[in-house]
């Protein structure tokens, strides 16, 4: 049975997937798709996919691993009925219709392949995933404050209202939760 | 003069710029004796400033209840 399969040795945890990796497979798939509902429900899609094909996960890579492969296919079959809607990609250049680059050339607007931005922009990426990944190994509670109060930047009063604490409460959970990912940055990425 | 514990929440608020002008004065004035706490309120600023580099997003609860109740009913 498929149950059993699913509960055996190299188990998969579907019940535990959104807490655990809802918000790791969001910030893998927002930045290549822009746009927050496609990239919801690509993480959705995901889930439902590893779920049909829980018979071939063999437990060698580790569930999270498995799930942001699956992920990667997501993305790309997303580009491709995209595309095949479109017909081709439309390229738009407003050349000349903005005064202050009068005279600039083509090839100025051509993206330098090793330009700073986009090593930025891989940079960025390796540091939003090893903070979340840094988020998914703090305890439930500490991450759901966090989660609130730095990224989704909700005031302390809503914080509290909302999880029933008081504010001494929510600053030493937020406490814990800082000093632990100082700690897993530290010894897994970067020096503080 | 403030003790660590309380230097450590005040420096907390700070990343969220919710601590006074007078907190963050006696911060200051704490740092300046502390090594300890400077050497925290350094870390954690640069958190702040590697969280925001990030620009990390989340799902919502509601969001997240969503996708688990989806989930569950195809388990």
């Amino acid at each position: 049975m498929k149950g059993e399969k699913i509960m055996s040795e190299h188990a998969l945890h579907p019940e535990t997937w959104v807490d655990l990796y809802a918000d790791y497979l969001f910030n893998y798939a927002l930045p290549r798709v822009s746009d927050t509902e496609i990239a919801k429900d690509l993480v959705q899609d995901t889930f439902f996919a590893a779920l049909k094909s829980a018979e071939n996960y063999k437990g060698d890579a580790a569930e999270r691993t498995w799930l942001i492969a699956i992920l990667k296919r997501k993305v790309i079959d997303h580009y491709r009925k995209v595309n095949s809607k479109k017909g081709k990609a439309e390229i738009r250049i407003n050349y000349g219709s903005n005064d202050e680059s009068e005279g600039s050339w083509l090839e100025e607007r051509v993206a330098d392949p090793y330009s700073k931005q986009e090593i930025n922009a891989l940079e960025n990426e390796e540091l939003r995933m090893a903070i979340q990944d840094c988020i998914s190994k703090l305890p439930k509670k500490q991450a759901l404050v966090f989660t609130m109060k730095t990224i989704r930047g909700m005031d302390t009063e809503t914080i509290c209202n909302e999880l029933d604490i008081n504010p001494s409460n929510l600053w030493v959970m937020i406490h814990r939760a800082r000093t632990a990912l100082m700690e897993c940055l530290n010894k897994n990425w970067f020096k503080l | 003069m403030i003790s660590c514990k309380e230097a450590e929440e005040i420096c907390n608020k700070a990343q969220y710029n919710e601590a006074t002008f007078w907190e963050k004065l006696k911060l200051w004035f704490h740092i300046f004796m502390c090594k300890i706490c400077a050497q925290f309120t350094k870390e954690n600023s640069k958190l702040t400033t590697l969280c925001q580099k990030a620009d990390l997003k989340s799902l919502t609860e509601g969001e997240k209840a969503k996708m688990k109740h989806d989930l569950q009913d195809r388990l």
